[in-house]
């Protein structure tokens, strides 16, 4: 098998990936996105329920990945929850991985994932609506990296074919 | 304590204790049998901790203990003369079979491999590709067989080596080695035949007299034996060199102090083998299909990887399940005590999942969704109706998080 690095989990990931916090799909989410895809092995779906203030109200996800990649959706979740949607695209993969107790590097992409997934929920979020100054234009770092991942896997697994 | 200790301290604490452990991850580092063990302390403490080539007791004890284990071996192949070689394991013996040949190359300047060999066999034919050496990749079919047409036209006046596992170690496809070795001596006689059947001794009976090889590599934890040996039987005509240098003990091909213990340990493993190899076998390929069907009848959307029945290794089951990323498994599963592993990419930098699995023509959602298992003679039926349950809802509860919806 290919090569494998050993990953000392901080036991607050395990702990989330035991017992994750806002897991499942929301019915009632203003906006949702979705970062990966099923090839990449890595894919996060996030759901954000945000009021008429641009706040947060509440935020879940779904995950198809690693225990980190659990680990680090869930992380978020609870870091977005009664932030402004401006606070919360300051958020980095690195304050994930803080909060989580520190990530192994091999799994830094997960975070850098999560954080893809959730600036483009808040991207679409003001698709029809008045664009705020604090909104970039061009990607960030964790959504040129997301697309990466996308676009690599999408070239790799057409090769095969 | 470091901070790394403490956080793998938590991580062990935080594990609880299950009901059963089943470790069926023999392929990465395995189980070792109780009496192997014995002998390895015996040999440390009582006999034959000596250098087996010096001249004092203590030093012959030694010696007598690695001409045991290579009688042994030699049995298990069928064959009465050639020469094996001790190393610090399978990959090392892999090593040692390529690199000690290619140093003889002069005109003849290509390897040819198969595109589902162990990556002891596979990076040491890159790493000669990027010195100048000519590589071939033989194509495999969906159960991991060779395309023999493919390997007759590779063979030609310039391949020097021809080397495939006589079992693939990730999803126990048992070549016709018989036939491979035939259509390469036909096609050029002078091309060497080197197999990797760390995967194949003690799985079925191995006959050298009628397989003619050259070299064959074999790992000691793969036979139930302790980690750190491997060996390299060389025929006895075949001349390699050794690929490290320095003080010679009892072999010619490698230097240093050979790990009698260990190799003590590995003898009583083979002698285990030798012994009780039917009834091994048999239970071994019991449990092997009870733990397929299990897993195939009872889960929704799970697919074997590799063969089945005779053509496929007693002790291999490798199953993909969909819309189920495998590291996040075998996390799960070692919270409930099943200790297995996953070919998915998520614990590399590439994205790329095993190379075998996607050899044989898995997409990447199956290969990253793969769980490789090995049964060894030391397993039960609890353990099988075990795993299948702690399976079942392992495999419930990382869907249950997933977005794909399955």
């Amino acid at each position: 098998m290919s090569s494998r690095i050993p990953l000392p989990y901080s036991s607050r990931v395990l702990e989330l990936f035991k017992n994750p916090k806002n897991l499942g799909r929301m019915e009632d989410a203003s906006i949702s996105a979705v970062a990966g895809s099923p090839a990449c092995g890595d894919m996060i779906a996030i759901y954000l329920k945000i009021d008429d203030n641009q706040v947060i109200e509440k935020a879940s996800f779904e995950s198809y990945g690693c225990a980190a990649n659990i680990a680090a959706s869930s992380i978020l979740t609870e870091m977005v929850k009664g932030k402004k949607l401006e606070d919360a695209w300051k958020i980095s993969w690195r304050d994930i991985s803080d909060e989580l107790g520190g990530l192994p590097s091999v799994k830094h992409h997960c975070g850098v994932l999560a954080v893809g997934a959730l600036r483009r929920a808040i991207r679409e979020y003001f698709k029809n609506r008045e664009k705020p100054s604090w909104l970039p234009d061009t990607l960030t770092l964790e959504e040129k990296q997301a697309l990466e991942e996308e676009k690599l896997i999408e070239v790799l697994s057409k090769r095969l074919k | 304590m470091g901070e790394v200790s403490r956080s793998v301290k938590d991580l062990l604490e935080s594990h609880g204790k299950p009901l059963r452990e089943v470790y069926l991850d023999s392929e990465n580092s395995g189980l070792i049998f109780p009496e192997a063990l014995e002998e390895m302390v015996r040999t440390y403490r009582d006999y034959g901790y000596g250098h087996p080539s010096i001249t004092h007791k203590k030093g012959w004890e030694a010696y007598e203990i690695i001409h045991k284990a290579t009688d042994t071996l030699m049995r298990l192949l069928g064959v009465e003369e050639g020469e094996v070689t001790y190393t610090h394991g399978g990959t090392e013996a892999n090593n040692l079979a390529i690199r000690g040949l290619v140093q003889h190359a002069r005109e003849r300047r290509k390897i040819v491999y198969s595109s589902i060999e162990h990556l002891s066999v596979k990076f040491p034919a890159e790493r000669l590709q990027k010195e100048g050496f000519k590589v071939a990749e033989i194509p495999v079919d969906k159960e991991g067989f060779i395309d023999i047409d493919a390997l007759r036209r590779e063979v030609d006046k310039e391949t020097l080596l021809v080397s495939i596992a006589w079992v693939n170690h990730e999803v126990g496809t048992i070549q016709d080695l018989r036939s491979i070795v035939e259509t390469v001596r036909d096609k050029d006689s002078e091309v060497y035949i080197h197999t990797d059947t760390c995967d194949a001794l003690g799985r079925f009976k191995l006959d050298f007299r009628k397989v003619d090889v050259d070299l064959a590599s074999f790992s000691s934890h793969k036979v139930y034996g302790p980690k750190g040996v491997g060996m390299l039987y060389c025929k006895p005509e075949v001349r390699i060199y050794p690929i490290i240098y320095g003080q010679l003990s009892t072999q010619e091909l490698w230097p240093g102090v050979e790990n009698v213990p260990a190799i003590a340990g590995l003898y009583r493993s083979l002698e285990n083998i030798e012994r009780n190899f039917e009834n091994y076998v048999d239970n071994m390929r019991r449990l092997r299909d009870k733990l397929i069907k299990s897993i195939l009848t009872s889960v929704k959307d799970s697919i074997l990887n590799g063969p089945r029945g005779d053509r496929r290794a007693v002790d291999n089951v490798n199953v993909s399940f969909l819309g189920c990323e495998g590291e996040a498994l075998t996390v799960e599963l070692s919270l409930r005590g099943v200790y297995v592993s996953s070919a998915s990419a998520c614990t590399s930098r590439t994205l790329i999942p095993s190379h075998v699995l996607i050899a044989i023509g898995r997409d990447y959602e199956a290969a990253h969704g793969s769980l490789l298992m090995k049964i060894t003679p030391m397993h039960s039926d609890e353990d099988i109706d075990y795993t299948v349950e702690q399976i079942l809802e392992a495999v419930d509860r990382i869907r249950s998080i997933s977005p794909l919806r399955r």
